[in-house]
Order: C-alpha cells, then structure tokens, then sequence
C-alpha cells in the first residue's frame, strides 16, 4: 500500500472509534507533557544557574599574575617565578595587549591594599579592592539596598555585609552572619561618611635623577627610574550600598570588604605590595600591576583565553574545574528529571499496545476481510503501525503544548510566589527548540515500538479463522 | 500467431485450478477432522461450477485452498499454473489480490467503510492511483446498480445490496476467477436470483471462471454447469449439468478476453 493510502486509512479508523482513540493519544500527551515539564525544568534551572554564575563573575575571569610574583597559584608555576628575566612586567602596555586578545571583554588591573578605614572616631583595618564599572551586573552589586558608584571616580564606596556588622559593633559569631538581614545594616550606615588613610605612591621628581652623580651606567639609570617617595594621605568616603554577597570570595584570605570605584583607587596612586618589589629590581619607572582580572566573553572560551595570556609569559587562573563540575551535576540532574518524565510516557505507550491490541480484537472480521481481498501480511502490519505512530505524533505535539504551559502555569506561581517573599522573579523555564523536536520525535517511536507487537499480531490472523468468528 | 501454450486461450487448454490429493485437515483436540480429503479434480477456465453437499463436507474448505485463504496439509492445488501450496504468504497475498475475487454468504463488507471505501480497497491495496481509483470504483458500483449508493455504509443497505456491492469489490482487480461462497444464503429468492443473473452474467460476458459453494441444489442446477458433490471431505460426484439450457454456455471470445485482461 502507498504511504499516502496507508495514512489516509490510519487516520480514517482511528476517527471510527474516536473516544479510546482520543484516550490513549492524550495518555501520550500527558506522558510527553511530564517530560517536557521535567526537562525544561531542569534546562532552566541550569540557565538560571550558570546566568547566576556568569554575573557572579567568578566563571569568566582568569586571573593573570606577573611570573616574577613570588607565590603563583600553582606549584607547577614556582619554577618559572625563578627566571624572571624571561618574564615579563605586568604593567599597562601589558593589560591592554590582554585586552586585545579574542574573546576577552575587558582587563583590568586588580588594585587592592590593606588600609585603615576610621568610622565615628573608630578605625578598622581591612583589604580594599578597586572594581571596575562593569562589576555592575554583577549579582553582589544588584538588588544591593543603596545603589552603585556614581561614576567612576566618585568618592564613594560599597561595603561587604560583614564589615558593614564590624563598624556597626554587631559582629555575630561565625557561621550566624545570615541571621541579620542586609537592609536593616544599610539604614544606619548609607550617605555615612568613612576616612580612609593611606601611603600614596610619588614619583621622585625628574632632576632627582639627574642630579644623582653617576658612579657606574647602568645601575645609575636603574636606581633613578625606580625611585619614588611615599606619602601618607587621607581620602573621605561617602558609603552608598551594602552587599550582601561576598563578590571577593575566590581570593580567600585576601579577599577584600571594602569596595571602591576602579578608576578613583588607581588615580589614588595607593602604593602597592609589588612596588617595593619591583624598586628592588629596578624595573620600570612605571607601575606594575599585581593581577590583572580578564573578564572572557563565555565561560566556554577561559581555557583558550588562559593559553592565550599563558604564551604572553604571564601566569593564570581560573575556576575552570568547578563550571565543569557543575556542568556535570546539571547533566545527571537532566538525567534523573528526564527518566522520571519518560516514565509517564512509557505508561502511556502501554496505554497504546492496549488500545491496539483491543482494536485488533474488535476488528478480527475487518482483518481478515481485509486479507481476503488481498492485503499482505505487510499492508495489515502497517496500518496498525501507522494508527500507532499517528497516535504517537498527535500525542507528542499535543503533549508539547500541555508541557510548555503547565511549565509557564508553574513558573507563574513561583514567580508569584518570590514577588511576595520581596524577591525579583526569575525564569525557571526554558523550552529549547531541540526539546520541542526530540520529544515529539521520541514519542512516535515510542508509540511506533508499541505497536511492534500489536501489528505484528494483527499481521498473523489467519483469515479463515477470522472470517469466522462472528 | 502463435499461442504460448501457458497462455493458452482455449477452455480446453491448461486449466484454470487443478488439484491433486488436496488433504485439508485439522486437528480439534484429539480429534483430527479431514475438511478435505485426498480431492483430485481439474476446472477450466470459464467453467461455472458448483460444489455441493451438505453442511461440514468440506465445500467451503476447499473454497478457501482455492482462495488462497488457507494452504492445504497435503497435496497440490495449482491454479493459473502455480502450486499455492509453495507460494509464501506475501505471493498468496498477491494471488488473492489479483487472481481471485471473492463473495460470501455474509457479504463481509468493512462495517465502517462506506460502499465506495470498501469496493476501493482492493485498489489500494494494488496501489493504483487515487484517481483512477475513484473512476473504477464508480464504475463497478454503477455496473451493479449501486451508483448512487456509494457514500452509504453497509448498515443502511439491504443484504441483496450488500451482496450487490460485494460482487462490485470482488470484481474491481478484474480476477479471472470469482469464488462465491454461498452467495446467496442469506438472500430471499428473489434477490438470490437477481444476484445469481449477475454471476451468470460475470460467468457468460466476462469468461471468469465461477466457483459457488452451495447447499442449494436447485440452484446448483439452474445456474452452474457442472456440478460436483462433496462429502466428508471426499468428491462423491462430478457430472455436467444436462438441465442446463444450451444458450447458458459462455462465450468463448469472452474467456479469451478474460484470459488476456488476467496477462497484464
């Protein structure tokens, strides 16, 4: 029989009996439905997630340190620290060579220094770090109470929660920092002003080296362009948010509570660590940079961003491993979410061998009538085949559907849900186009593995028998 | 010209079914039930014969070998030149298909099909194209007075409309052979004649070859010209029918155009 014939007559008897017909193909439906439902839940999840992350900035930064650094963050790059004539200066020249590098968005130097910070005549010592404006986004800096710096030289700064608690007096004992909420620390603490003191880094004056008797070429040369004078100096700072989040963490240890515009900390000229370091050597009359953060376009693209600045003769890191843990937990949780949605489905695919094999006993007559004119073995096979499959594809486009709103019904109320808990809504949601295609592709062949053995069945009638029965 | 001899256009040729110690039988528990017993007989083509005896003689058992509906335990039955007994059940298919049409006591029309859907089928089947399906099957419907009959389902026909529509789709893949099965048992006299006159008329006009079962041996008598009388699976007689009126006799142009329609 033609296809063209055989859909015809597929779809012709699954309208005879129309009510069990109908039945089985929403049992489909709502087998695919789950499945969907499931899917995409854990397909939105996942985006949920890793946007999260991205904004968080911890996936799509690598981190670049000059080889002469004395510690990198690897023991493998401790032999390379040695040689530093090899290596390069991570200076200006340097960042924006980094910068110009395919994939990345943006280098900027990671300008951080412990300094005293005096508050209502009290004065607390802590790590301050410069970020750059495009920290923004970034999700500590979202949603904070307050806002984020005015521009990029305003004097202004953004504290991390538990500093906030630290000027307040109300330090809580470690692991209970969540027990105070973010918005009543910012009530007392926001337009409050802070002091910050500290060493500002002065190039010596030009005559100064001149004026230096030359005893021996090239060390005179060195020991002028090195030379600068520190001065102590005081800058007044207007709080403007709090985060809640510790945008810092990577960095442990040194990680940094107080927040200060990028562009202000670097036209503070605040001396650095590296800069004694670096007078020793005699480098360079200008100001190297500790680390410089490379923020990647795609979290995909840091391995190849870290090679890329690897071959510049810098050191690198990243959090690397952990998307890709992550990537991972997302791949079962899709696995689990998947097998239990496929469970309904493989309920209703039994719904189909069911419906079929009722059909071929009520249309015993109709087989063997069939078979007497002429029909083949074949011709019977697949037309229950057809009936099965025509079942399944209705089944999957309808159940697509039913799975794509009772996804958008549950996103709704969670959203619902979060606007009154005070909290932003977010897309739970997510229903790929490939989604879409493979459930419907997966629910033909489910229904046309189901009716393997009803056509099958239906083939073997023995026409003489069937022609009998009455 | 010559006459391949396969081909051959003459009733006295090769026959139409041949069957040689065709054995039929069943086994029903313990018991084995011989439906067709050690039958050895030949049928020409254009021959209209009817097989006769009473109920469980194995008439309608053989009907089906025949058919191509059943494949005997032993023996050959070789119609148009091939032994059924070795076709596979795709070849059977095709043999019945193509080779054979069939009516029966219960008109076995689909209940859910309309005339028109049910008289196509065997087209679809033959996959012939959806026009030229439409155009045959109008024609057989109307061959047979049903024309205006084609969108009804059989359910809202009489039994001799029925029968009427069942001879249209037994006839639509033009078989050389027409099996009838008691064609008219479950009719009254009345429309049992009127679908006997076109079975004579398929018999004399077209040269098929007709084989009827019936229990009816008046019927038997008025219609077919030989007459083969079967119990307990075995042939207890074969004779022409001499009642016959000489007229009734099939044209031979009409068996020679049968048998060129069945080559194509």
């Amino acid at each position: 029989m033609k296809t063209y014939d055989l859909s015809e007559l597929a779809l012709r008897n699954l309208r005879e009996s129309s009510l069990r017909n109908s039945l089985t193909t929403i049992g489909i439906s709502v087998g695919v439905a789950s499945l969907v439902a499931m899917l995409s839940l854990g397909i939105g999840l996942q985006k949920l997630a890793t946007r999260h992350l991205a904004k968080s900035g911890l996936f799509d930064t690598v981190v670049v340190t000059s080889r002469r650094e004395l510690r990198g963050f690897n023991r493998d790059d401790e032999r390379s620290t040695a040689s530093a004539a090899e290596s390069r200066t991570l200076d200006e020249p340097a960042r924006q060579e980094i910068e110009r590098l395919p994939d990345v968005l943006e280098a900027y130097p990671d300008i951080r220094f412990i300094t005293e910070l005096s508050y209502q005549n009290k004065t607390h010592l802590t790590m301050v770090s410069g970020i750059p404006d495009s920290a923004r986004s970034n999700d500590a800096f979202t949603g904070i109470p307050g806002s984020f710096f005015s521009s990029e030289t305003a004097p202004e700064v953004i504290l991390q929660k538990s500093f906030a608690l630290e000027l307040l007096g109300k330090t809580p004992p470690p692991g209970h920092e969540d027990d105070v909420p973010v918005r009543e620390l910012a009530k007392p603490l926001l337009g409050q002003e802070l002091v910050m003191r500290y060493a500002q880094r002065v190039s010596a004056p030009e005559s100064a080296g001149e004026d230096t008797p030359a005893k021996s070429g090239a060390s005179t040369v060195s020991e002028s362009d090195a030379a600068y004078s520190v001065i102590s100096r005081e800058q007044k700072l207007k709080i403007v948010g709090i985060s809640d989040l510790d945008p810092d963490s990577m960095r442990g240890a040194a990680r940094a509570r107080v927040f200060l515009p990028l562009k202000l900390a670097q036209d503070l000229r605040v001396m650095q660590p590296s800069d004694v370091r670096d007078s020793m050597r005699g480098f360079s009359k200008q100001p190297s940079y500790s680390t410089v953060s490379v923020r990647v376009r795609n979290p995909k693209n840091v391995e190849a961003v870290e090679q890329a600045i690897k071959k510049l003769g810098f050191n690198t890191f990243s959090i690397l491993d952990a998307t890709r843990s992550l990537r991972q937990f997302f791949a079962v949780l899709d696995l689990f979410l998947g097998i239990f949605g496929s469970l309904a489905l493989a309920v209703a695919s039994i719904g189909i061998v069911n419906t079929l094999v009722m059909a071929i006993l009520e249309r015993r007559r109709e087989i063997g009538i069939m078979k007497a004119i002429g029909a083949s073995d074949g011709d019977v096979k697949k037309l229950f085949f057809a009936e099965a499959g025509a079942m399944g594809l209705l089944g999957g486009v309808v159940g697509v559907a039913l799975g794509w709103a009772i996804g958008h019904i549950i996103n709704l109320g969670t959203n619902i849900y979060l606007k009154r808990q005070a909290l932003p809504p977010e897309s739970f949601w997510s229903v790929p186009w490939w989604l879409v295609g493979a459930a419907i592709v997966f629910a033909f062949i489910v229904s046309l593995v189901s009716g393997l053995y009803p056509a099958a069945r239906a083939a073997r009638l023995d026409p003489v028998q069937a022609l009998r029965y009455e | 010209m010559t006459i391949n001899p396969d081909q051959s256009n003459s009733p006295n040729g090769a026959p139409a079914i041949r069957m040689v110690d065709l054995c039929r039988h069943y086994q029903m528990g313990e018991a084995l039930i011989r439906a067709v017993d050690g039958v050895s007989l030949q049928i020409q083509p254009g021959e209209f014969v009817a097989l006769l005896g009473s109920s469980g003689s194995g008439k309608s058992s053989l009907l089906n070998l025949i058919a191509g509906l059943d494949r005997p335990t032993s023996g050959a039955v070789i119609v148009e030149d091939r032994d059924l007994a070795h076709l596979s059940r795709e070849e059977l298919a095709k043999h019945r298909l193509r080779t054979v049409g069939m009516v029966f006591q219960s008109f076995n029309l689909v209940s859910r099909m309309t005339l028109a859907e049910n008289v196509e089928l065997p087209l679809r089947f033959a996959e012939v194209d959806r026009r030229q399906r439409q155009s045959l099957t109008r024609q057989a419907l109307e061959r047979v007075g049903l024309g205006a009959r084609m969108t009804h389902r059989p359910s809202e026909l009489s039994g001799g409309e029925q029968q009427r529509a069942a001879l249209a789709r037994a006839l639509i893949n033009h078989p050389r052979l027409l099996l009838a099965d008691e064609p008219t048992g479950n009719l009254d006299s009345h429309t049992g004649t009127e679908i006997m006159n076109f079975i004579r008329e398929f018999n004399q006009s077209l040269g098929m070859t007709i084989v009827m079962v019936t229990h009816e041996r008046a019927l038997a008598e008025r219609y077919a010209r030989r007459m083969i009388l079967l119990a307990d699976g075995k042939l207890v007689d074969d004779r022409p029918n001499n009642d016959r009126p000489h007229e009734d006799q099939p044209n031979p142009a009409a068996v020679t155009a049968s048998r060129q329609r069945e080559r194509r």
